[in-house]
């Protein structure tokens, strides 16, 4: 269960994790943006750059972030053949009902791209942000929607507790799987129904402390009278700096080139 | 059978920024039916080590023998090895999931591939060791108090009557009455069984009282292993790595000082009172 790298914060010094979080914000919507406006191998080769540009500054290594793939690659593949088989076209190879065509290779083949993209581009954010600073920047940079009386500052405690809330449930997670060993379950043997019922006694009892959780956390807010954003003060108030401006400056030269690639190409 | 650790050391998160080293270099020697306290501050690697002993957690280095066989070894059976030692980890109410409290009892030997007889049998045999009569079998484990759900989830574990029980913790927030109750019981198993047992514990007092041998662990090794005695009397040491001696020794020892001609390393309250009759001359 520790395995799971995804959403994680990986605590190293960078240039990266000093930058304010709503420049990081801003970046990845405009990154992931950028990957579905980009084309053909020039475009996809730009956003590579950028995106190994951004994991070298950022000082995480990037064997980590290959880690962090392994729980979607399942998904991954999955996309993959579907796009493979599925996709009508000029004929390469045919079997039984499937055929595999020219169009559906290049279309898996940047599909593919495209999803790895996205997620390393987006989880570089959780890597380089705690979560804290991350629904600060969300909670300031949506500031605006206040005005129309939309609740930005509950949703973004409520984003910040789920967020806090997952290495906890995957440290509860592994306990409860290691106790259930020790009793003699066994999480890796049987067909898929087998498996699927093996899991009773890790999810039963982890349900039962998310919900004690979630309970002892209502009460510990309440006992410390929270009451909402109204008039509430922060202890690290953001606002930019040169690198900020910086980093804007690099995402804008990085959209002009993709925009470029797709005009011109 | 007896269990042997050979240089071993663990480490979490290798590699990354977050390394952490939970064990280093520890040697041990855990033989038949011997009661031992392992006692150390908060994070000094205890649990990790308990973890070790019954193949949850992998050395990064080292060896771990069971009897005669080293467990890291290809096809060895762990398994196997988790129905011979039983790890009963801190709060294991929270490791509750079934239906009823009889049906959580049996899941232990259930995994064990045992016919339903043999099954139902352990599981009546292990909810009487740990005090629980009938009129608690169908009720549900989450109905019950904090005490009464510790000792079922106790009983899962000893339902699968293991050589080698741990206790990481028994009796962490429970009152008074409810961890006597607890130790008073696992004492009595280990006379009777001849089982080992290691208890992982913070009370010096519960220590003093029941062990044969304390181990004391410190930033992930093991500084002291010894006799109860011998341990308390580097009480200094101790404290200063977070730890204290029982109560009972640091009376022993203001006694002393002041000219009475008492046994400063007892430990117990029972052996400070012998000490301090005689000493009087009573």
């Amino acid at each position: 269960m520790r395995s799971i790298t995804l959403g994680q914060y990986y605590p190293v010094e960078s240039p990266i994790h000093k930058l304010d979080p709503r420049v990081k914000l801003a970046v990845t919507l405009l990154y992931v943006f950028s990957l579905f406006f980009a084309k053909g191998p020039v475009g996809y080769l730009i956003a590579a750059f950028f995106l190994a540009l951004y994991i070298c500054v950022s000082n995480v290594p990037f064997s980590f972030i290959v880690r962090g793939l392994k729980p979607i690659i399942f998904l991954l593949i999955f996309s993959v053949i579907f796009n493979v088989l599925l996709t009508p076209g000029e004929v390469l190879a045919r079997f039984w009902i499937f055929r595999i065509t020219k169009e559906g290779l290049s279309l898996a083949f940047y599909m593919g791209i495209r999803l790895i993209f996205l997620i390393i581009g987006s989880s570089m954010m959780t890597y380089t942000t705690t979560p804290n600073q991350l629904t600060d920047g969300l909670e300031k940079s949506l500031g605006f929607l206040r005005k129309v009386h939309f609740p930005i500052h509950e949703i973004s405690m409520m984003m910040s507790i789920a967020l806090r809330f997952i290495p906890i449930l995957v440290e509860e997670t592994d306990k409860i799987m290691k106790a259930q060993m020790a009793r003699g379950a066994d999480f890796e043997e049987g067909n898929l129904i087998q498996r699927a019922k093996n899991l009773i006694p890790l999810l039963v009892p982890l349900f039962i402390s998310a919900f004690r959780r979630a309970t002892d956390l209502a009460m510990a807010m309440e006992a410390r009278c929270y009451h909402g954003g109204e008039g509430r003060t922060k202890m690290k108030p953001l606002h930019y700096e040169r690198r900020d401006f910086v980093a804007y400056g690099a995402a804008a030269c990085y959209l002009g080139l993709i925009i470029v690639a797709r005009v011109l190409l | 059978m007896s269990i042997t650790l050979k240089n071993v050391s663990y480490c979490y998160n290798q590699g990354t920024a977050m390394e952490a080293h939970a064990l280093k270099n520890v040697n041990l020697e855990i033989p038949d039916g011997q009661f031992i306290g392992l006692i150390g501050h908060t994070g000094s690697g205890k649990s990790t080590l308990i973890q070790h002993l019954n193949g949850l957690v992998r050395a990064t280095s080292g060896e771990i023998w069971y009897g005669d066989r080293n467990i890291y070894e290809e096809g060895f059976r762990m398994k196997e090895l988790r129905s011979k030692v039983g790890l009963v980890f801190q709060y294991p109410e929270h490791q509750l999931f079934e239906i009823d409290v009889f049906t959580d009892v049996c899941f232990g030997p259930k995994n064990l591939g045992l016919d339903q007889d043999e099954i139902k049998r352990r599981a009546v045999e292990s909810l009487s060791l740990v005090g629980l009569d009938e009129s608690y079998y169908e009720k549900s484990p989450f109905e019950l108090s904090g005490g009464e759900k510790r000792r079922v989830a106790i009983a899962g574990v000893l339902a699968m009557r293991p050589e080698v029980l741990i206790l990481d913790e028994p009796t962490a927030g429970l009152d008074p009455k409810g961890r006597d109750d607890i130790l008073d019981q696992v004492a009595y198993l280990q006379k009777e069984r001849q089982i080992t047992v290691v208890l992982v514990s913070h009370s010096m007092e519960d220590v003093a009282k029941y062990v044969d041998r304390i181990i004391v662990m410190n930033h992930g090794e093991a500084v002291f292993d010894g006799s109860v005695k011998e341990v308390f009397s580097h009480y200094k040491e101790l404290e200063a790595i977070g730890l204290a001696a029982p109560q009972v020794t640091y009376l022993m020892h203001g006694l002393k000082e002041k000219g009475f001609d008492v046994d400063e390393n007892a430990t117990t309250i029972e052996e400070a009172k012998a000490s301090i009759l005689s000493a009087l001359g009573r």
